[in-house]
């Protein structure tokens, strides 16, 4: 197998006030079907390693997870290595459902943003409300950053896992730098 | 700027999460159809000063279709409800005519 290559090769800005770093290869599997069909939500559990998020929610553990996109559609994460052997399985437990399983690994860019003030850089580019109090760590929200979209969660109270497009990853890298960039502080949730 | 709720994912966000698609519960003409008939479903739209019923779609979200009923004048959203419906649903109707007593359906 060829190596795999990252959008942006491991990218990573400390400069700012929060540190962005391009994460990855990371393995993705997007999986559409009717949740409400035991069969499906079964095989995601087996191919996450965790049990089914509630709508709008997140569950990780290790490399391993699943995130609700839509209410057909969950997003199974797990390690880069396994993603064919776990899509195998997947689509092997799913041959008679209407369901659909497919790697988007190399389709999409993660990054991580950490620091104190990732909930600011966060909220200057999407329009989520990003106090403390509302968008707590587990949550998962599919949304706008600047111009492009992605979806993100908090992996603890100061650090945020965002995914998008591959052909968007130097954009959203760029931008996530701007909004972090050094000197650019509101401290709007510090303030309270 | 709108705020907006979506109803299959159920977020409510500012507009720019979504994108509008123009009026709802329009008619589609097709083959057998008179060329008016068609034309009015390819061209013609109320255009309402007041309450409006729209298609959205919840474009950086769950990317799904809703109905929202609001007013081109004042901007108040009076609420979303399913794509899967060819009318606006009671409750959404009777808020309406809450909000504005003089409202006739039809007539907008
Ligand atoms: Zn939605």
């Amino acid at each position: 197998m060829s190596k795999p290559v990252t959008a942006l090769g491991g990218a990573s800005d400390a400069t700012g006030i929060a540190t962005v770093t391009e994460m990855g290869p990371m393995g993705m599997i997007t999986l559409r079907g009717d949740l409400s069909v035991k069969a499906v939500t079964k095989a995601a559990v087996a191919a996450g390693g965790v049990t089914m998020p509630d709508q709008r929610m997140c569950n990780t553990e290790g490399a391993g997870g699943i995130a609700w996109m839509s209410p057909d559609e969950l997003l199974i994460m797990c390690d880069y290595e396994h993603v064919h052997a776990k899509l195998a399985d997947l689509q092997g437990k799913l041959a008679k459902e209407h369901a659909l399983a497919v790697n988007v690994s190399d389709a999409r860019a993660v990054f991580r943003v950490s620091g104190p003030h990732t909930r600011e850089v966060i909220a200057k580019l999407a329009p989520v409300d990003m106090h403390p109090g509302s968008f707590t760590p587990g949550m998962f929200r599919r949304t706008r950053f600047a111009q492009v979209a992605a979806a993100f969660w908090m992996v603890d109270d100061q650090t945020a896992q965002i995914i998008c497009f591959r052909s968007v990853a130097q954009y959203l890298f760029n931008t996530l730098n701007m909004a972090a960039q050094d000197g650019s502080l509101v401290g709007h949730f510090s303030k309270a | 700027m709108l705020s907006i709720h979506c109803p299959n994912c159920g977020i409510t966000a500012e507009e720019t999460e979504f994108h509008a698609h123009g009026e709802a519960h329009l008619t589609r003409y097709g083959p057998g159809s008179t060329d008016d008939q068609f034309e009015s479903y390819l061209f013609m739209r109320r255009n309402p000063k007041g309450v409006h019923f729209e298609r959205w779609r919840h474009q950086n979200g769950c990317g799904k279709w809703f109905h929202v009923a609001r007013c081109t004048m004042t901007l108040e959203v009076f609420g979303s409800y399913s794509a899967q419906t060819y009318a606006p649903p009671q409750e959404i109707l009777d808020h309406i005519k809450d909000r504005r007593p003089g409202w006739n359906e039809g007539t907008t």
